[in-house]
């Protein structure tokens, strides 16, 4: 259920100042949880902005609550990691519109104390920066030494460098692209249809109802993990194997080891994942596009960030943001004169691969942090 | 760590504080030299591993392919290309150095010398394709596709109009004379500039 997630009480600060959005609409108050890891230094100069991916959270180096699961990218981040913790101040804040303390459909409508549902606004990527940026402001951090993110961080990290380029050294972008394709928007369709469709939902209006959305929000989940993995690594993963069973049933039990472990992934999310956020997010991610507020020109979203020092990395087994979209922006940097870095690893674990075991990104985002000028 | 000799009189012939695109930077030891030297320095290197290493280093570099992957850089984009040892592999060496002097008023180019005497002779009297020091690899695995001689690479820019503002030669780490480079420079470097 729904509402033991929301009863976790995260770190938080609220912002008593008007959030303007993209959509048009502003929110009178923004409430940003977060988590933050080693010490600020007496000039702030070594902070570190960690954003996180569609269902990831703040908790990027400590224990899950919800969960009890290790932080997210607990093995890049921490004392002695390639981020690390002994020399940076590093923040990770859950994005606007998420559902782990920070202001999205979850959070009360101040007129009747009732969960906002669908009546919270629609987000956008730069709206979640506008929202880090109004943290950063409340802990008097002007520039940041770099943002970095996976996924949807990436995005995020991209937005930090077109919207506020003289607040950051670096920019690391892993596993991302500057815009969602129609192959992306269409999986997410997918998912938001699953949510919706399940009675469950009830308009998105369920958050003190004793059904909550979770069979939807489950096949929302068990679709998009398929696009963070490679079909060679289901294939050595799971293969034509059957689950617990020598023969096949010729029902609709979970046959084949790969339905049993996509029914896990899927269940296991609405333990920690709210269905509105997902709707939320997603949509926010479907409206990515860097290049459409500058006449389709990618290099112009980067015209002010010749000083920002980028580095992309892409894996080659990813197939929901190819290296061909990393190479996009790459180019666009290039054009505008600024100091790009771009490699594409081979891994064989395709999209979720920047949240796994591959050794060339954690020497890659260590020195991509220390370089300097 | 001491630089290869050909890298060593690039790295003194490129004036600080200017911008320089190394390309086929391999790990970035050209470019680790150039920077201490004041020199902001970037790299285009084909090779994964390579491109890890000296993003590693904290250095810029790209993962790209010199026979496409100039066409991203604007027109003077840098003050200065570098293409060490790279040359002879391009598909299109002709094409190559049009480019490097379209996002650079100046290029080094460094290649070696298939007119070398060692070169010479291992052809005129085995009547095989010459592997030696600079060249170990046999010719049907060798990444030089288009070799090349001092004097072809001197027709080359002659006949586009490119000048060459400096050249040298070198025998092993020394270095000869232009006069005796054509038969005696096992590697050749050249300064070149739009005509």
């Amino acid at each position: 259920m729904a509402s033991l997630l929301h009863q976790i009480q995260h770190r938080s600060v609220t912002i008593d100042a008007p959030l303007s959005l993209d959509s048009g609409q502003t929110l009178p108050s923004v409430t940003i949880a977060y988590q933050s890891h080693g010490t600020l230094d007496a000039n702030k100069s070594n902070a570190v902005l960690v954003c996180h991916a569609l269902t990831g959270d703040q908790y990027v180096a400590s224990d899950h609550p919800a969960t009890g699961k290790p932080g997210w990218w607990a093995r890049m981040v921490g004392p002695g990691k390639p981020v690390d913790t002994d020399r940076y101040f590093v923040i990770c804040a859950n994005v606007l519109g998420s559902c782990m303390g920070t202001s999205g459909p979850a959070t009360p409508d101040p007129a009747t104390g009732t969960p906002l549902g669908m009546k919270f606004p629609v987000i956008t990527i730069a709206d979640m920066v506008r929202a880090q940026a109004m943290l950063l402001d409340h802990l008097g951090i002007e520039r940041l030494h770099a943002v970095i993110g996976g996924s949807m961080g990436g995005m995020q990290t991209l937005a930090w460098a077109a919207a506020h380029p003289e607040r950051l050294g670096s920019a690391i972008v892993i596993a991302s692209a500057a815009r969602h394709s129609a192959q992306n928007i269409a999986f997410h369709e997918v998912g938001r249809q699953a949510i919706m469709a399940d009675p469950d939902w009830q308009d998105g209006d369920y958050y003190d109802k004793y059904c909550t959305p979770t069979k939807g929000l489950a096949v929302a989940r068990m679709a998009a993990h398929i696009t963070y993995l490679s079909e060679a690594g289901l294939t050595e993963k799971f293969g034509r194997r059957l689950q617990a069973r020598d023969i096949k049933s010729f029902g609709f039990d979970a046959d084949f080891q790969v339905e049993s472990y996509l029914r896990h992934q899927g269940l296991a999310f609405t333990d920690r994942f709210d269905a509105n956020a997902y709707l939320y997010i997603t949509r926010a991610m479907d409206y990515f596009d860097l290049a459409e507020p500058h006449e389709g020109q990618l290099a112009g979203a980067f015209a002010r960030a010749k000083d920002v020092r980028f580095t992309l990395v892409s894996f080659d087994t990813d197939w929901l943001y190819p290296t061909s979209e990393s190479r996009r922006i790459v180019q666009a940097l290039q054009s505008v004169g600024a100091a790009a870095s771009f490699v594409e690893l081979s891994a064989p674990f395709g999209h979720d691969s920047f949240l796994l075991d591959v050794p060339a990104l954690d020497r890659l985002v260590a020195g991509a942090l220390r370089a300097e000028g | 760590m001491t630089l290869r000799p050909d890298l060593a009189i690039i790295a003194g012939a490129v004036p600080a504080g200017t911008r320089v695109l190394d390309v086929g930077c391999g790990d970035g030891t050209l470019i680790a030299a150039l920077r201490d030297a004041g020199v902001d320095a970037r790299g285009l290197e084909i090779d994964p591993a390579n491109v890890t290493a000296a993003i590693a280093r904290g250095q810029s570099v790209v993962q790209g392919d010199a026979n496409r992957d100039l066409a991203d850089y604007p027109d003077d984009a840098f003050d200065y290309a570098i293409l060490s040892q790279t040359l002879q592999t391009t598909e299109r060496p002709d094409r190559i150095v049009d480019e490097l002097l379209r996002i650079a008023p100046r290029a080094f180019v460094s290649f070696p010398n298939f007119a070398h005497w060692r070169v010479r002779l291992a052809l005129l009297w085995n009547g095989r394709m010459p592997v030696t020091r600079l060249l170990p690899v046999a010719w049907y695995e060798t990444p030089n596709i288009h070799h090349v001689t001092v004097s072809d690479f001197r027709d080359l820019v002659g006949g586009k109009g490119i000048r060459v503002e400096q050249a040298w030669y070198l025998s092993g780490d020394r270095p000869t004379s232009d006069a005796a480079a054509s038969w005696r420079a096992e590697h050749a470097i050249f300064l070149i500039s739009r005509g």
